[in-house]
């Protein structure tokens, strides 16, 4: 079974965000950019299924300029065995992502679609739940715990009100929540033999997808701030504070 | 102009988060009809039906949507979609894996999380953990949307008169079956919905200490929450994790301990009216959000506040 994982570049997730002062975007001239970490461990749970005999190919892809080939290089490191680029030099909507996913897994045979739940950029999540409606197969959003078993997947999903789980029938998008596991980091040989892996790139036009426009970006502001808090020296202060000042008990 | 609003519910009771969504709908304007999916749903349209400005409910029940399988609710709203402009559902577990199919399946992007309406096709949401705001149109010809129930306030429950309408339910798509819920159960408010949330975090330390917490919520009626470290620590389960990928609360009081604030944890929270952090580390980051804040050991801290309030 061939695996596909989603892999994207996104600003590095210890680094703050800033908003250009015209407000147009946020600014991401010279920040550290890093593989989104819920791909991450969509990638680790891909390449512990290799590791198990379940998956015979683990595939990274991302979608982005070429400057994602710096992410595909390091998922490769960590284990995936090739890697391809949809390049474009626009923003890709979540439902331009889908559409070329869905494509690469006719494409490649795929039997489990991999990917993070959520990008820490633009919040979205919603990349694994168009890809399972534009191909008709079943989707395991969510995941804490990924089970491969012949044709079905056994997925249990972090929901509001605690876990659930369900079964799926191959093939299947399964997207990662944060305890799913613990990606490992990788070696330095790995790193060397990853620069000598194959990476493909193409386009959404030689994969047939029409990308149309759904959203415009207006603006970017800064959040409004708190003011900053008052200090109280003990519980007494604190209890007449929520008591008198801010009457919240 | 005419809006589809997805009701969450528990079988039982309309969630106030559809109250918070139904405002955002009567922001965007026009005829907003309610659908109420489910197994055993006949209560809930009743009370959906009272709600302040729905025309129209739409009771869908059904065996098939029980645990309202995105795959089996997306092919019910796609059934409706037609007749309406936009389809709003508030940001939940169920609707966050329904939506976007529903968004995919009628070509059309999706808006996550709207925290703010400007016009019928302008909206307003967080980004990069709430640390920018963007202010988005959305182009195509129908807007899917989910919405941030803490951004808005809660419509009246009361005073309306919609009819309620049944609606067919389309077959179950049999790839994906539900297997086992490992669910919560507690006697306290649900976090999302509570007035009061206490919190704690790392610095809480172990499973047992988490009873100290509890207490101190039992006292004042409030629901538990919990940092991301203190999830993965084991101290408490996945459900309570307030944060940027975990709930998002905005309640009255907020009473943070032993966390020290990283800004996936700020994203689930800056919305609460009033924020206490209690932290032993005079730097720790909450401090700059909190509107009071004890630099104290929270072991301290809590048996006292527990015994004086």
């Amino acid at each position: 079974m061939k695996v596909l994982v989603g892999v994207k570049r996104v600003i590095d997730y210890n680094v703050k965000v800033r908003v250009k002062s015209d407000n147009t975007d946020v600014d991401l001239a010279n920040t550290k950019m890093a593989m989104n970490p819920f791909c991450e461990i969509a990638l680790e749970e891909a390449v512990r299924l290799k590791e198990a005999g379940v998956a015979t190919e683990v595939i990274a892809v991302s979608v982005g300029t070429s400057a994602s080939q710096e992410q595909l290089r390091a998922a490769m490191a960590l284990g995936a065995d090739r890697a391809i680029l949809v390049e474009t030099d626009e923003v890709a909507e979540p439902l331009h992502v889908a559409k070329a996913f869905a494509k690469l897994m006719e494409q490649e045979d795929i039997g489990l679609v991999m990917l993070g739940k959520q990008s820490i950029d633009s919040d979205n999540n919603q990349v694994g739940q168009m890809l399972a409606a534009l191909t008709g197969r079943p989707q395991g959003t969510f995941a804490s715990k990924v089970v491969v078993e012949g044709e079905q997947v056994t997925v249990t999903r972090e929901i509001d009100g605690g876990l659930r789980t369900v079964r799926l029938a191959l093939p299947a998008i399964v997207t990662a929540d944060l305890r799913l596991n613990e990606p490992r980091f990788a070696k330095l040989p790995d790193i060397m033999k990853a620069k000598r892996k194959p990476l493909a790139t193409t386009n959404f036009a030689d994969l047939g997808v029409t990308v149309k426009q759904s959203m415009r970006l207006d603006r970017v502001d800064v959040p409004s701030v708190r003011s900053g808090g008052v200090k109280v020296e003990s519980v007494d202060e604190l209890i007449s504070k929520l008591k008198d000042e801010a009457k919240v008990i | 102009m005419t809006t589809l609003l997805i009701a969450e519910h528990n079988g039982q009771q309309l969630a106030p988060a559809t109250l918070s969504a139904l405002t955002a709908a009567q922001q965007i304007g026009g005829d907003i009809a309610m659908l109420i999916a489910g197994a055993e749903v006949t209560a809930v349209a009743e009370q959906a039906a009272q709600c302040a400005g729905v025309a129209q409910v739409l009771v869908a029940q059904d065996d098939s949507l029980r645990y309202e399988l995105a795959e089996n609710l997306s092919a019910l709203i796609i059934s409706l979609a037609g007749d309406y402009s936009h389809i709003v559902a508030p940001s939940n577990s169920i609707t966050k894996d329904a939506m976007p199919r529903v968004a995919a399946l009628l070509d059309v992007g999706q808006l996550s999380d709207i925290t703010g309406v400007l016009s019928a096709t302008q909206f307003q949401r967080p980004i990069y953990a709430g640390n920018a705001i963007a202010t988005v149109t959305s182009l195509d010809d129908k807007q899917v949307i989910t919405v941030r129930a803490a951004s808005f306030a809660k419509a009246s429950a009361q005073g309306g008169s919609a009819t309620v309408t049944s609606v067919a339910v389309p077959a179950g798509s049999g790839l994906s079956t539900w297997v086992a819920d490992e669910l919560t159960v507690s006697e306290r408010p649900q976090l999302t919905a509570a007035d009061r949330v206490v919190s704690g975090g790392r610095g809480v330390g172990s499973k047992e200490n988490f009873a100290l917490l509890e207490s101190l919520a039992d006292k004042l009626g409030a629901a538990l929450g919990a940092s991301r470290a203190a999830v993965d620590a084991g101290f408490v389960s996945n459900d309570m994790q307030v944060g940027q990928t975990g709930k998002i609360v905005a309640p009255e009081l907020y009473m943070a301990f032993g966390i020290s604030g990283a800004i996936q944890h700020l994203a689930g929270m800056k919305d609460a009216k009033v924020i206490v952090a209690v932290n032993k580390d005079e730097d720790a980051p909450i401090f700059q959000v909190a509107d009071y804040y004890l630099v104290a050991d929270l072991f301290d801290v809590l048996p006292e506040l527990i015994e004086k309030l």
